[in-house]
């Protein structure tokens, strides 16, 4: 019974259910509207301000790295190519995961945990009302729309950094840099970053409101939840941005 | 008209520890019956058992000819309708405050206008005392005005069951008193079954058709009040009557050693059995019985001094000298 390979299993098995009832309760109605537009508020403004300082000194540090061995490569004016590709394809989705994650879903698993405890969300269920669809998919659906537009912003300001930091501090040419934006990099790109993003949100908020539904044992509780809920996210995140990144290899054609 | 509730051999474990086992009774249509046991012994657990908060590992709860333990998810929310509960701790919803709260039933599940919902708020508020508390959140109040809140929101809809988990603890004394005839008063007006797990002896001794005993993993006894009252059962007589003397101790059970020393120890007598609390106005309720009524049809002597006042066998509380009439004059 307590075989911990075992027990990862019944948890696993409980977060898909979890996934499907989500899904399922997705085209349901009344669409809890106001519930939706004050999460989309509440985890934008708990993530937008440490994406930013976040990815400012992410695209700086790939500029750096980029700039010192094109020029031993002599190859200067691919400097802005590679810079946009790292940051589209791979940074941004990465500080994206991490701060929907980190910021996002620890807040909402802590949110939910605490409501848990004390037994709110045993009093909507006894009053006839399923958390899940009154709680649970407007949360999972903003950290979605959140993460699109947070992926959005840290490639603008990964991307600016990164000419600021070539241009400005390295002295690198600005026509240059700009001109070669699209030499490597293409619009499937942008997709791809968008779609990961997108899906990151969903399975941070999934696996922050299952954390977070299933807290017990007081406020120390939560406090594990929201610690768990924050370290499953991370490998989640990872084992799906790599799969994801080797999907769209197979799939997009790529330039050169 | 207030549902009956069968509970067949419900057997509840989290993993390995068993909280009870085979618990079978029978919560009788617009009855009110008390659920008492020591701390831990599982209350809370058998009430969220009943709404179907928690799944049993055996038996069968039987609200109108369906098994609860056994129905799919939907038709559970359409069940729960039939219920109204106040959580041990109030549960309300720490985001809205004691308005919406209570408002929150009616605006979720009726199409009621929000003149209608005000009325009906305002009455509900007004019968468990919050008046002027409406705009408040449940942080900003106290224990026991969170408990009264919470029973406002379970009696908005006008349930068919009640249950109440331990609507007197963090409440004065007073408070205790107004609410325990608020149950009667609401017993004879909505005529739903009432199920109240509490502590206080008093409120058990007046209040309840019928009292049951959660102890040692089990029910130990369920059934008309003044068959427990009146019962020599250890257990039960030591609970009824707060007693140290008896099987259960600090540790829920006393071990050999305590017990051999308890033995020869004169037991006090069974206290008097006090009247029911009646409503307010008078009118009958629906599962009320005569004083003595059970007593008398079962062939038990009540102890001496019983049916005579509500508060005669109420621990620590010396009840006024025997009347003449109660007691045959010393020869
Ligand atoms: N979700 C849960 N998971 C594991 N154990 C639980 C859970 N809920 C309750 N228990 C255990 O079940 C037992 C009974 O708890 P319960 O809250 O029902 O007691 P109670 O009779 O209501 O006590 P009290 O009078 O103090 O409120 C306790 O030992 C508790 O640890
Ligand atoms: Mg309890």
């Amino acid at each position: 019974m307590s075989n911990p390979a075992i027990g990862a299993l019944r948890q696993s098995g409980s977060l898909f259910a979890l996934v499907l009832d989500v899904v399922r309760s997705l085209p349901r109605r009344p669409f809890q509207t106001k519930e939706f537009i004050q999460q989309c508020w509440f985890i934008a403004s708990v993530t937008i301000v440490p994406t930013a300082l976040v990815s400012i000194p992410f695209g700086a540090v790939i500029a750096l790295q980029l700039g010192t061995l094109t020029r031993q490569l002599g190859a200067q004016s691919f400097t802005g190519a590679a810079s946009v590709l790292a940051v589209i394809r791979e940074a941004s989705p990465i500080v994206t995961a991490l701060l929907i994650a980190g910021a996002g879903g620890s807040a909402i698993c802590a949110d939910l945990g605490s409501r848990k405890i004390r037994e709110e969300i045993d009093a909507m269920e006894v009053l006839g009302i399923s958390p899940i669809q009154r709680l649970v998919v407007p949360r999972v659906l903003a950290a979605m729309v959140v993460s699109l537009l947070l992926n959005g912003l840290v490639s603008v300001v990964g991307v600016a950094g990164g000419y600021f930091f070539n241009v400005i501090i390295q002295g690198g040419t600005p026509g240059a840099y700009i001109a070669s934006f699209t030499a490597l990099a293409q619009l499937a790109d942008l997709w791809t970053s968008e779609i990961k993003a997108v899906i990151f949100g969903f399975i941070a908020a999934v696996v922050a409101s299952y954390k977070g539904l299933t807290a017990g044992g007081g406020p120390k509780g939560v406090g594990d939840a929201v610690n768990q809920s924050v370290v499953i996210t991370f490998m989640f995140l990872f084992v799906v941005n790599f799969v994801a990144s080797a999907v769209y290899f197979q799939v997009v054609p790529q330039k050169i | 008209m207030g549902v009956e509730i069968r509970v067949e051999g419900l057997t509840k474990r989290f993993g390995s520890q068993v909280i009870w086992n085979d618990v079978s009774l029978t919560l009788p249509a617009g009855e009110i019956s008390v659920m008492l046991g020591p701390s831990g012994t599982g209350k809370s657990v058998f009430l969220k058992t009943l709404v179907g908060l928690l799944k049993p590992d055996a038996g069968a709860i039987w609200i109108q000819d369906r098994d609860l333990t056994q129905m799919r998810e939907r038709d559970l929310y359409e069940v729960r309708k039939l219920f109204g509960v106040l959580f041990q701790d109030g549960a309300l919803f720490g985001s809205m405050n004691l308005y919406d709260n209570v408002a929150f039933p009616l605006r979720e599940h009726t199409k009621k206008s929000e003149s209608d919902i005000r009325k009906i708020v305002l009455e509900k508020m007004d019968l468990v005392g919050l008046t002027g508390a409406e705009s408040k959140l449940p942080g900003e109040i106290s224990g026991g005005m969170r408990k009264r809140a919470g029973l406002a929101r379970a009696l908005v809809l006008d349930p068919e069951i009640l249950l109440i988990d331990e609507p007197d603890s963090g409440l004065d004394p007073v408070r205790t008193s107004y609410i325990n005839q608020l149950f009667i008063d609401l017993n004879a007006q909505i005529d739903a079954t009432f199920l109240i797990v509490t502590h206080d002896i008093n409120s058990t001794r007046t209040v309840p058709d019928n009292i049951g005993l959660l102890y040692h993993r089990h029910l130990a006894m369920f059934g008309p009040r003044e068959m427990l009252l009146s019962s020599e059962e250890p257990v039960v007589r030591q609970f009824l009557n707060a007693q140290t003397i008896g099987p259960i101790g600090m540790s829920e059970e006393k071990d050999a050693d305590e017990l051999a020393s308890e033995e020869g120890q004169e037991l006090p007598p069974l206290p008097p059995i006090p009247l029911q609390l009646s409503t307010s106005d008078g009118t009958p309720r629906r599962g009320e019985r005569p004083a003595g009524d059970w007593c008398r049809a079962n062939g038990i002597t009540p102890p001496p001094g019983s049916f005579q006042s509500q508060n005669a066998g109420v621990p620590g509380v010396r009840h006024s000298e025997p009347t003449p009439t109660a007691e045959a004059p010393v020869a």
